[in-house]
C-alpha cells in the first residue's frame, strides 16, 4: 500500500451544476481506496494505548518494568515523555496528551507501547501496572457546576444566556416541557488511524485521517514541542468524519513514538478503542417554556439548557452558543430568555457532530411547538407557518437574516407530499422489527409528524474563518491541465468532486488534478459546520480568478473567451495562491447574548410518516421525506446524498443511537449494542432542493450537511407520538419508553 | 496460538482429544470477533472447514413427519434457508434472523451451539422443535437432547475432547414460527425471541425463548397448558379459533418461564412483556396455519 495518498484526476466532465462522477468514486466501490488504516511503511512499528478504566481516579504509581522486558517492545511512554506541553485541545488546551495524576473519563489515555507487531504491543501494554485510587465520578450535568471541581476553574465551561425583548412577558397559552437528549457517536466506519514517520530534520511526517489538518499540527507541534514547519501532515483516505475527527485522538501518540524510536509508527484503533477514542454529541437536558396568543403567535420563549460536555472542553463552548443562539429554532419570537450551560463531568468528553448544539435545541423546540399545536387544537403545521422566520426576520441574538429564509416554504412543501399507501400484503421488510418477524400488522398503528431546524453555517462569533487555495494552470501534451491543491479534508463528502468541478467552470478547462491535501499549503480551515463548499470553494473559484487575471494580462485585453489557451500559454505556468475569507462575524455580549455571530443560517423542514407496533414499541420508518433550501447545488447528486445521510443519523438519533453510561462508564462500545440504522431502517426519501441564492455565498451557495439531521429526529418522534399519543420527551425512544415497561 | 487444520473428522478428534484446549472453529463469525477484539486467545484454534462430512445434511427416516435430518455442524445458514426451509420451518425461519447475507453465508448452526451464548438465534427452535445435538470424540458418538444441552451463560453439555458433528432436527409439515426482538429492523442481536413449533402427530406444542434467561429453555408451563387446551377440546382433529384467553394465558406461562436481566439492550421488564406478546403473536401464526391445513 503506498504511503502518499495518489493524486485524483477524473477523466469526467462536468462543471458545477452537474453531478459529474466522484475521482475516488470507483477505487472506493472497488475496494482499492487507501484507507489511512491501509496506510504501510517497511520498518515501521505499532503503537498501542494504555487507557483508563476508571471515569476518575487518581494515579499513584506506574510501573513500566515488565512491559519493557517483553521482547519486540520498542518503547514505553507516559507523560514524562511528552516533548512539549502535555496539553491540547481545540478551544482550551486542558487534555493531557498522557495523563498525569488524575484521570477525568474512562478511556483516558495514560501510557503508550510502541512494538514490532500489534499483538506485542497489545501484550506488553497489560503488564504496565498503574495503581489508581479510585475517586467518585461526577456524572449529573444539572449538578455537576456545584460538584466536585475536576478542572481548576471549576465545572463550568460555558454559560450563554441570550435575552431579547420583555423578559416578563406572559400569554394566554402556556406549555412547558422537559427533554433529554442521549449521547450519540459518529459511528464512522473508518477507525482513528495514522502512521507517523520520522524526519532526517527531527521532524515528523504523519499521514492522518482528520478533518483539519492545520489545527492538528499545531496542537501535534505543541506537544512535541517542535517549530510548526517540521511536524508535516498530509491526509490520508478518511472512512467518514461528522465532526469526530476535529479533536485529536493518536496524532501526538503515534509522533511521540515515532520520535523516541526512530522508527516509523503505526496506530490504528479497533471498534472498541475507538468508542474510547473520539468526542460524542453532547447529552441535553432541556427546560422550555413557550407562551403564545389564541391564534398560535409565540409571545415568549424561555429555556434552561444543560449540555454534558464530559471530561474535557473539547468545542463545548462553540456547541453551548449554537445551542443558545438557536435556541428558539426558525421561528419570530419578541421576547427570548435563553441559557445555556456546558458542564464538565466524568462521562465521555463530548464535542462535535454534525448540527451540534442544534440538534438538541431542536428536539426540544420543536417538541414543543407540537406541545403548543395540541393546546391550541390547531395543526402542528400550522402553527409553526404562524410562527416561521423569513428574510429580514430578527434572530434572539438581534442578527438579522439577510437571505433566504424559506421557512413556511419548507414546511408546506412537505405536507404537500402525497401520503404512502398504507400495506396491505405482509412483506416483513415493511413492518416494525422488520425480518425478526414480531408482527404480521397486529398492534401496528401509523404517525405522522413534522419538523423544520435552523443551523448557523461556517464558523460563529468573530472566528476567523478561511481557507487557501492554489490554482495552476500550464498546457500538458498540449492540452490545457489545471491542478488545484488544499488543506481542506475531503473526508467522503465529496470536496474533491466540487473542487474540479469549480475549476472546469472557473477556467473553462476539462482536465482538472487534485493534489493530496497537506500542510505544505495554507489553512483550509475545518470540514466541519457544513462550510467547505462555501470557504475552500470560495478559495478554489478565487484561486481560479486570480489565474483569468493573469491570463487576461497574458492576452492583452482580448476576451478570453474566444482565446486559444494552447496558444496563449505555451510553455508559461500560471500558479496562484489566495487566502479567501466569508465576511466576517462578531461577538456575542457575554451578558445578552445579542450580536451579529453567525455567516448564514440554513434550513431543512421532514415530515416522517411511522407505523409502531405499539404492543411492541418496535418503529419502522415508512417515509422520511425532506424539504431544503442549499442556495445553489453545486452537485445535485451529492446534495441528495447530503440530505439522505443526515437525515438517516438524525434517524438513528430518533429511534436507536446512544452511547450508554452508567457511573461515568460506557457499558455499549461496539457495533452490537451501539446500534446504526441498515436500509431496512432507513426509506427511501422524497426531497424537495430549493435553490434561493445567498448574495453573500460563492455561486449562492447554503451549508447542506447539517439541517437535515437536526429536524430528522423531532419529525420522527413526533410521528411516533402521534401514532401512540404518548409524551415521548427523551431520545432515542426505547421500547421500553413505548410499552411503559 | 496454534492453528491445527484436520482434513478428517478422525483427525479433528484425534487433535481435540490430544488437546483439549482449542476452539473449534468454522464459520468464525464469533470466534473471530473475539479474537480480533483480543476477549480470547486460546492457545490453539481447531479449523473445521476442511472436513467435508462437517459441511453436508442428509435424511433419515424419509422427509416426512417422522423423519429426522441430520445437520452437519458446518453448514452455513444460507444453505438451511434455501435446502431445509420446507422441511425445517423453524429453524429456517430463526436462520433468516441472523446476522447479514455475509454472515448468513459462514455463520454455522455448529457455531450457535459452540458459542452456546443466550442470545444465539437458533437455540429457541431446537428446544421447541425437539432436536437432538451430535456429539463426538475419540470415544466415540452420543446424542444430546437440546434441552440437556445448555448449562449456563455461555456454557454446553460437550466434554472436553469432544466435537459437535451435527444437529439432529425432526423433519415436520406442521406449523413452525419463530420471532425474535431486536431494537432495529435487521441485522440485529435478540433482546428476547420466542419459538413454538405443533407437534400434531404427538398432541404436543413445544415452546422456547431466548436472551431472557442465563440460557435458551423451553417454556414448559406452557407447553402443557396448551397442549392440555388443545387435546381437551379436541382442537387437533378439528382445529377452532384459540380463544384469546387462551392465548393469553399461554403468553403469560412463556413469560413466567423466563428469567431476564436489566442490560444495555433492554428491561427484565420489557423483555418478560415482549415475550408475552410474541407467544400470543407466533401462537396465532401457527394455529391459524395448522387450521388452514387441517381444514
Amino acid at each position: 500500500m503506498s504511503l502518499t495518498p495518489a493524486e485524483l484526476t477524473s477523466a469526467v466532465a462536468g462543471g458545477i451544476g452537474s453531478s459529474p462522477q466522484r475521482p475516488d468514486g470507483n477505487l472506493k466501490v472497488r475496494g482499492e481506496f487507501a484507507y489511512a488504516s491501509d496506510l504501510w511503511h517497511e520498518d515501521m512499528i505499532w503503537g498501542a494505548t494504555l487507557r483508563s478504566p476508571h471515569p476518575y481516579a487518581r494515579i499513584l504509581s506506574i510501573d513500566l518494568t515488565e512491559a519493557l522486558q517483553v521482547p519486540g517492545v520498542y518503547a514505553v511512554l507516559t507523560h514524562e515523555d511528552v516533548r512539549g506541553k502535555n496539553r491540547y485541545g481545540l478551544e482550551h488546551k486542558d487534555q493531557p496528551v498522557l495523563a498525569e495524576d488524575i484521570v477525568r473519563y474512562q478511556g483516558e489515555p495514560v501510557a503508550l507501547v510502541g512494538a514490532d507487531h500489534p499483538e506485542t504491543a497489545q501484550r506488553a501494554m497489560k503488564r504496565i501496572k498503574v495503581k489508581y485510587e479510585v475517586l467518585t465520578p461526577v456524572v449529573d450535568m444539572e449538578t455537576a457546576v456545584d460538584d466536585t471541581p475536576l478542572h481548576p476553574g471549576g465545572n463550568l465551561v460555558r454559560h450563554v444566556p441570550v435575552r431579547r425583548g420583555d423578559q416578563h412577558a406572559e400569554a394566554e397559552v402556556v406549555v412547558t416541557g422537559r427533554y433529554e437528549v442521549g449521547m450519540q457517536d459518529q459511528a464512522f466506519l473508518g477507525p482513528e488511524s495514522g502512521l507517523a514517520v520520522p524526519a532526517e530534520d527531527g521532524g515528523v511526517d504523519l499521514y492522518i485521517a482528520t478533518q483539519w489538518l492545520h489545527v492538528d499540527q499545531g496542537q501535534v507541534a505543541a506537544a512535541l514541542g517542535l517549530p510548526l514547519e517540521r511536524v508535516r501532515l498530509t491526509l490520508s483516505g478518511v472512512g467518514g468524519a461528522f465532526g469526530g475527527r476535529e479533536d485529536l485522538s493518536m496524532q501526538v501518540h503515534a509522533c511521540l513514538l515515532a520520535l523516541h524510536t526512530g522508527k516509523p509508527t503505526k496506530m490504528v484503533y479497533n471498534r472498541e478503542e475507538s468508542f474510547y477514542g473520539h468526542v460524542h454529541r453532547h447529552p441535553a437536558v432541556l427546560y422550555y417554556e413557550h407562551g403564545a396568543d389564541r391564534t398560535g403567535k409565540l409571545v415568549y420563549v424561555k429555556a434552561r439548557i444543560y449540555l454534558d460536555g464530559g471530561a474535557y472542553a473539547s468545542s463545548t463552548p462553540a456547541v453551548v452558543a449554537n445551542s443558545a443562539t438557536l435556541g428558539v429554532g426558525p421561528y419570530d419570537v419578541d421576547n427570548v430568555t435563553v441559557d445555556c450551560w456546558g458542564v464538565f463531568t466524568n462521562n465521555p468528553p463530548c464535542g462535535a457532530m454534525r448540527g451540534f448544539g442544534a440538534v438538541q435545541s431542536a428536539f426540544a423546540y420543536e417538541s414543543q411547538m407540537d406541545k403548543l399545536a395540541e393546546a391550541l387544537g390547531m395543526d402542528p403545521v400550522d402553527v409553526r407557518i404562524v410562527n416561521a422566520m423569513s428574510e429580514g426576520s430578527v434572530m434572539p441574538t438581534g442578527q438579522v437574516v439577510d437571505s433566504a429564509a424559506p421557512v413556511a416554504q419548507l414546511l408546506k412543501l412537505v405536507k404537500d407530499k402525497p401520503m404512502p399507501p398504507l400495506s396491505t400484503a405482509v412483506d416483513l421488510r415493511d413492518m416494525p422489527g422488520g425480518v425478526s418477524n414480531t408482527t404480521h400488522g397486529e398492534g401496528v398503528v401509523r404517525g405522522v409528524g413534522y419538523a423544520v431546524g435552523i443551523k448557523n453555517i461556517c464558523f460563529s462569533e468573530g472566528y476567523d474563518d478561511y481557507s487557501t487555495a492554489r490554482v495552476r494552470l500550464q498546457i500538458i501534451n498540449g492540452e490545457p491541465a489545471a491542478l488545484a491543491h488544499t488543506a481542506a479534508a475531503e473526508v467522503g463528502q465529496g470536496l474533491v468532486t466540487i473542487m474540479q468541478q469549480i475549476v472546469r467552470t472557473e477556467l473553462g478547462v476539462e482536465r482538472v488534478t487534485i493534489l493530496p491535501m497537506d500542510t505544505s499549503i495554507g489553512n483550509g480551515g475545518s470540514t466541519s459546520a457544513s462550510r467547505q463548499t462555501y470557504v475552500t470553494g470560495g478559495a478554489v473559484k478565487a484561486a481560479c480568478a486570480a489565474v483569468r487575471e493573469k491570463l487576461a494580462k497574458l492576452a492583452g485585453g482580448r476576451d478570453l473567451a474566444g482565446v486559444d489557451l494552447v496558444g496563449l500559454l505555451g510553455d508559461d505556468v500560471i500558479d496562484e495562491t489566495v487566502e479567501w475569507r466569508h465576511r466576517a462575524t462578531e461577538p456575542i455580549d457575554p451578558e445578552t447574548g445579542q450580536g451579529n455571530a453567525h455567516v448564514q443560517y440554513g434550513f431543512a423542514a421532514h415530515r416522517a410518516v411511522v407505523d409502531v407496533d405499539v404492543e411492541l414499541g418496535l418503529v419502522k420508518v415508512v417515509e422520511l421525506d425532506c424539504a431544503q433550501d442549499v442556495g445553489k447545488a453545486l452537485n445535485p447528486q451529492a446534495v441528495l446524498g447530503q440530505i439522505q445521510g443526515g437525515s438517516a443519523q438524525g434517524l438513528g438519533l430518533a429511534v436507536m443511537e446512544e452511547i450508554q453510561t452508567e457511573g461515568g462508564k460506557v457499558r455499549n462500545p461496539s457495533f452490537t449494542d451501539y446500534l446504526i440504522p441498515t436500509v431496512l431502517d432507513m426509506p427511501p426519501m422524497s426531497i424537495d432542493v430549493l435553490e434561493l441564492a445567498d448574495p453573500n455565498a460563492p455561486y449562492g451557495v447554503r451549508g447542506v450537511g447539517e439541517p437535515p439531521t437536526i429536524s430528522s429526529t423531532p419529525a420522527i418522534v413526533a410521528a411516533i407520538r402521534a401514532a401512540t399519543g404518548l409524551a415521548l420527551t427523551r431520545v432515542p425512544v426505547r421500547p421500553e419508553h413505548i410499552t411503559g415497561t | 496460538m496454534d492453528f491445527l487444520r484436520p482434513d478428517t473428522l478422525a483427525e479433528a478428534l484425534a487433535l481435540k482429544a490430544q488437546r483439549p484446549d482449542a476452539v473449534p472453529i468454522a464459520g468464525g463469525t464469533d470466534v473471530m470477533v473475539e479474537l480480533n477484539f483480543d476477549h480470547r486467545r486460546p492457545a490453539a484454534l481447531l479449523d473445521l472447514t476442511r472436513i467435508a462430512e462437517l459441511r453436508s445434511w442428509d435424511s433419515a427416516g424419509g422427509n416426512g413427519d417422522g423423519g429426522t435430518v441430520r445437520i452437519g455442524s458446518g453448514v452455513p445458514y444460507t444453505r438451511i434457508i434455501d435446502e431445509l426451509g420446507d422441511r425445517l420451518p423453524g429453524l429456517a425461519m430463526a436462520s433468516r434472523t441472523v446476522g447479514s447475507p455475509q454472515i448468513r453465508n459462514r455463520g454455522t448452526v455448529g457455531g450457535n451451539l459452540g458459542a452456546a451464548s443466550p442470545a444465539g438465534d437458533t437455540h429457541p427452535v431446537l428446544l421447541a422443535g425437539d432436536a437432538t445435538v451430535e456429539a463426538a470424540s475419540t470415544r466415540g458418538t452420543r446424542l444430546i437432547p437440546a434441552t440437556e444441552f445448555y448449562l449456563g451463560v455461555k456454557r454446553h453439555a460437550l466434554e472436553p475432547d469432544e466435537l459437535i458433528t451435527a444437529v439432529h432436527v425432526p423433519v415436520t409439515r406442521a406449523p413452525q414460527q419463530f420471532a425474535k426482538v431486536g431494537t432495529r429492523n435487521a441485522m440485529v442481536i435478540a433482546v428476547c425471541s420466542f419459538a413454538v413449533a405443533l407437534h400434531p402427530a404427538r398432541q404436543r406444542v413445544g415452546a422456547a425463548v431466548g436472551s431472557a434467561a442465563p440460557t435458551p429453555r423451553r417454556a414448559s408451563a406452557a407447553e402443557e397448558f396448551l397442549s392440555a387446551e388443545l387435546t381437551s377440546a379436541n382442537q387437533w382433529e378439528s382445529p377452532k379459533p384459540l380463544l384469546d384467553s387462551v392465548k393469553r394465558r399461554f403468553g403469560e406461562l412463556v413469560a413466567e418461564a423466563a428469567n431476564p436481566i436489566d442490560d444495555v439492550r433492554g428491561s427484565a421488564a420489557y423483555r418478560k412483556h415482549a415475550l408475552s406478546v410474541l407467544a400470543r403473536r407466533t401462537l396465532d401464526w401457527a394455529w391459524r396455519d395448522y387450521s388452514e391445513k387441517v381444514t
